[in-house]
């Protein structure tokens, strides 16, 4: 492989990764605060998607012009709040209730809200893939000589730093990610420190899953066909990767997916290209068997 | 509570039924299994359509066999194994059905085929092209072409048209569809000269949408021409993800381009490339355009390329009906294998004694909406 | 003594029972014969499955992974190495076929438990939600392996199996099954199982090997599983990796998660429930005197499961027979202020 290769491979790679990151990030929220996998996250980004896709044409044309990229801001964070609150409604229905229950029964819920959310898709909006609109105009940049960056994988990268510094600022200097670190840590000891959990599992989930909704559009831009069985396997990846950061951490999340986006990237180019999915799993035992704590973690249940 | 429920659920059971029973009648009974939910819904969705449009064009215009209506029962097999098995063995066994169509998907059809055959039911698959279904046995039949004819139409096409002679090759490997067209491509294209200058591969069906690694290694070899024997899903990114990579050179693909959607997705960027399949919509044939206004008329939505082999399943099993004089499924099965030159949206068909149709392939040149026709290639 | 004595009669009456059915079957409308069989294979998967999940406590969601392995051994076997046995037995008959039978069967099992034992084997390691990931990706990396392979046909799938499942081998395999994991966990050596699923800790305290008894529910599991895959395929006579990923091992959990896990009978009534009903609704979908979205919804089966699903979750999560195992999730104050203190295991 020549240099130029390697290189442009790296950049797909990492490119890839910041969208396994962002979903990774609402897994690794969630776990952190309830220890629970949220398998209908990946959904969740789905949903993201089609939000995009049905604003879009309601928004934009208000917004021409100069004003486009105000417009494509507006779509990107009603998204984000239409999956919030999708998110928080999915808590309160569904997991809220079973907070007292042994985690497996949470889990098949999980399951059960993911398949209802991926089949339901297929009922309302139909099944056959929709060609998401180009909100921002997909193609190389100039003067990068013999590498290939397009302006959608800027775009997603610029986005994805900032929701990371944004969530990090959020954990770390208000006092809901107080809240959320605290009850992350020691959730009855929270609690009587007059912690409300319910108000903090709600934001939790919120915040996770507003990340998905982003991640969604993000995703749709770059690889614009959308149906709604589109977060099954993105989802199960970003757990990977949020395992491999270190489940619990946050820049463990972002640090998993780009590696994993990088490795995943590498095979896909490579003579092996059809074990592609396999890689995935095949980490994530890996990282399981030898250090399950992920790179980031630390053997008992993490901080967010 | 859970017997309460449970002795309803036998009631309800018990009732239905008899209510089924009770709706039998002179309609003729066609039994139809497809993927109309699950990862290959938009294909069993389509084809599904042209069927029913066919089914309601027989019916209104009177019917068969002296005005017996089609009475159509549909079966999801929900892009599953081991759904086509009970489908299709309710509509035979239950159902009653005379004749089975299905389905696009070769692997569903393998699956079904033993059924319909042990059970003496002709079975009319629209679209899958791999030869094994048909050599299950002498009541499965195809309105389609196969692999081994499309794979050698684009490989002649690459060397005799667009004169090239390196060639890489991107497969879904989990589509039997795309790894027989590879195949095909591949033999006919090296034994005339031509050269594969990189194979790479990729999970089809919704799972891979980022094929920037293998374009990148394919672009390393640099090929003059890519082939990309999978379905319009991938396709348009594929073109996409190509061209902001830097290549330049055309994509070819098969059938499973034939999508309006295919431009939708891949925009600017599949502009210019070739793909074979069964029919053109701007064919000036009147049985074409006629089809596309019907199609559109009922369904507000463009056909693609599943929908009129639905559609010509629909109609070549209605005529052989006829010609058969009865529901008598060895007569229906002769009349089907007889089929010489039969009209159809997707081109003359005569089923040969394979029970494959022969059928032209036509290439066309993607160019927004409308795709270009450039030429027809015989079998 | 009285109890075990009952077992083998119903062991035995079970087979004679499938006998003398599957000797009838030519009476039956072969899709309800088929849905018979459907129905007696599901019993095995679930019942198979309740031993690892429900009674040892290691919850896996990759059981169409073993499936699959059972499926395309028995499957190649049997098309490609009849031709020896045949001979010895002169000619395809009766006897010939079911030695045959029985062979790649349980060398499908075999080829199945192997795989058990290597899934088994990180399961020591990891709990709860760790270990339902891995052995998804487990059940996922077997897929992808078998859909490389081109042997037995890759993603064009495997056609051309002999037809050799009937009703005769599903239900005497079902009822083989059953025997063996209810005279298990009801042996001494058998409550071990259900030790290490209450509490880990104190049973290796009290000095029960915990982790030769989860090894052995995987591979014992497996191996049912692996059986039941061999009589599927020789029972659709086509197989595809495909029919064997993620959804197919959530149909069985879900099997497994209304009967109770932890009950046999629960696992196999929940079985023939849940069969039953995804046929039933084929139906309901072409019934012209239901509104056109009901007859729409019920067509797409997964919503509605995914919505029993749900509801079975949140009303009454330990299934038809089940009891919730002791210990419970996170204990987070708020929540449903629903004090019902699960009854204590005996």
């Amino acid at each position: 492989m020549s240099s130029a290769e390697f290189v442009q491979q790296i950049i797909n790679g990492v490119s890839l990764g910041a969208f396994y990151a962002l979903i990774a990030l609402g897994y690794t929220m969630v776990y952190g605060v309830l220890r629970f996998i949220n398998f209908a996250h990946g959904d969740v980004f789905m949903l993201g998607a089609f939000s995009g896709y049905y604003l879009t044409p309601r928004i934009m044309p208000h917004f021409q012009g100069a004003w486009t990229p105000v417009g494509v801001s507006a779509v990107l964070v009603l998204t984000m709040l239409i999956c919030a609150a999708i998110g928080i409604l999915i808590e309160r229905l569904a997991y809220r209730p079973l907070r007292k229950m042994p985690k497996l029964t949470v889990l098949i819920t999980a399951i059960g809200v993911s398949l209802f959310l991926e089949y339901g898709g297929q009922f309302v909006f139909g099944a056959d893939p929709k060609a998401f609109p180009e909100l921002i105009v997909d193609h190389a940049l100039e003067h990068t000589g013999v590498l290939t960056i397009t302006t959608t994988q800027v775009a997603a990268f610029i986005v994805t730093i900032f929701l990371l510094v944004a969530l990090t600022f959020i954990v770390k200097r208000t006092r809901l990610g107080m809240a959320m670190r605290a009850v992350s840590n020691n959730p009855t000891a929270a609690a009587l420190m007059g912690v409300n959990i319910d108000t903090v599992v709600s934001f939790t989930f919120g915040l996770g899953s507003a990340l998905a909704g982003a991640a969604g559009i993000l995703y749709a831009l770059s690889y614009p066909s959308i149906d709604p069985l589109m977060g099954l396997l993105p989802g199960v990846k970003a757990f990977v990767a949020a395992v491999l950061g270190g489940i619990g951490n946050i820049p463990g999340a972002a640090v998993g997916g780009v590696i994993l986006g990088v490795v995943e990237t590498f095979v896909g180019g490579s003579k092996f290209s059809t074990y592609r999915d396999a890689i995935a799993f095949a980490l994530l035992i890996g990282i399981l068997l030898f250090r399950p704590a992920g790179i980031f973690g630390k053997m008992q249940a993490e901080k967010v | 509570m859970k017997s309460f429920s449970r002795s309803k659920l036998v009631l309800l059971a018990a009732l239905s039924f008899v209510m089924a029973a009770s709706t039998r009648g002179q309609d003729i009974v066609v039994g139809e299994f497809a993927s109309l939910t699950g990862s290959e819904a938009t294909f069993g969705i389509n084809s599904s359509n042209g069927v029913e449009l066919a089914k309601e064009e027989i019916n209104s215009g009177g019917g068969l066999l002296g005005g017996r209506k089609i009475k159509l029962v549909v079966e999801d097999d929900q892009s599953k194994p081991g759904q086509p098995s009970s489908a299709v063995k309710k509509l035979v066994a239950s159902d009653k059905a005379i004749a089975i169509l299905g389905e696009i998907a070769s692997s569903r059809s393998l699956e079904a085929a033993p059924i319909c055959q042990e059970a003496k039911i002709p079975m009319i698959s629209p679209g899958s092209t791999n030869p094994r279904v048909t050599d299950v046995g002498d009541y499965i039949f195809r309105v389609c072409f196969i692999d081994p004819f499309q794979g050698t139409v684009m490989a002649k096409f690459a060397l005799d048209t667009l004169k090239v002679k390196k060639v890489a090759i991107l497969t879904d490997v989990k589509n039997d569809y795309s790894v027989g067209l590879t195949k095909y491509f591949k033999d006919y294209f090296t034994a005339h000269g031509g050269a594969i200058v990189s194979e790479r591969s990729f999970s089809g069906g919704g799972t891979d949408k980022d094929f920037r690694a293998q374009l990148t290694s394919i672009k390393a070899a640099q090929p003059e021409a890519i082939f990309v024997p999978g379905y319009y899903t991938e396709a348009g990114l594929i073109a996409k993800q190509a061209r902001s990579l830097g290549i330049k050179v055309p994509l070819m693909g098969g059938d499973g381009w034939d999508s309006p959607k295919l431009s939708e997705i891949g925009g600017s960027a599949i502009e210019g490339c070739y793909f074979s399949t069964h029919f053109s919509p701007q064919d000036k044939n009147p049985k074409v355009q006629d089809f596309v206004k019907k199609y559109q008329e009922k369904f507000k939505a463009m056909p693609d390329g599943m929908a009129p082999l639905g559609y010509d399943a629909m109609m070549i099993l209605a005529s052989a009906i006829k010609t058969a004089g009865g529901t008598d499924a060895a007569k229906i099965r002769d009349a089907l294998a007889a089929t010489k030159d039969y009209d159809g949206v997707t081109g003359k068909i005569t089923i040969d004694e394979k029970r494959n149709a022969t059928k032209s392939a036509v290439v066309l040149q993607v160019h927004g909406k409308q795709n270009d026709y450039v030429t027809t290639v015989a079998p | 003594m009285n109890y075990k004595h009952i077992k083998k009669f119903a062991l035995l009456g079970a087979i004679i029972l499938a006998w003398v059915a599957s000797h009838y079957s030519g009476i039956f409308n072969p899709y309800w014969l088929q849905v018979a069989i459907f129905i007696g294979i599901n019993i095995t998967l679930a019942v198979s499955l309740n031993l690892i999940n429900g009674y040892t406590g290691q919850f896996s969601l990759g059981h169409a992974g073993f499936m699959a392995i059972g499926a395309y051994v028995s499957a190649y076997l049997s098309t490609e190495h009849s031709v020896w046995l045949f001979k010895a037995f002169g000619g395809a008959n009766n006897l010939s076929i079911g030695v045959l039978f029985i062979f790649v069967l349980i060398a499908g099992g075999l080829a199945a438990a192997i795989a058990g034992l290597i899934v088994g084997v990180p399961s020591l390691r990891l709990k709860g939600d760790y270990l339902a990931i891995v052995t998804l990706g487990f059940g996922e990396i077997i897929r992808v392996l078998i859909q490389n392979t081109d042997t037995v046909g890759g993603p064009r799938g495997y056609s051309g199996i002999a037809g050799y499942t009937t009703l005769f081998w599903t239900y005497s395999i079902a009822a083989l099954t059953i025997y063996i994991v209810v005279s298990l966990i009801d042996s001494t050596y058998g409550r071990g199982f259900l030790t290490v699923r209450d509490d880990e800790i104190a049973a290796e305290a009290v000095g029960i090997n915990t982790t030769r008894y989860k090894v052995t529910a995987f591979v014992l599991g497996a191996f049912f599983a692996g059986v039941a895959g061999g009589l599927y395929g020789h029972s659709t006579t086509y197989i595809n990796p495909s029919g064997f990923d993620f959804q197919r091992s959530i149909e069985i959990v879900i099997m497994v998660i209304l009967g109770g896990m932890g009950s046999t009978a629960g696992v196999a009534l929940a079985a023939i429930v849940l069969t039953l009903l995804l046929e039933y609704l084929r139906f309901v979908s072409g019934y012209q005197w239901l509104p056109e979205i009901v007859r729409r919804i019920a067509a797409n089966r997964m919503i509605i499961y995914s919505l029993v699903l749900i509801a079975l979750m949140l009303l009454r999560p330990q299934g038809l027979f089940g009891r919730l195992p002791r210990r419970g999730a996170v204990e987070l104050p708020g929540g449903k202020r629903k004090q019902k203190k699960p009854a204590v295991v005996t």
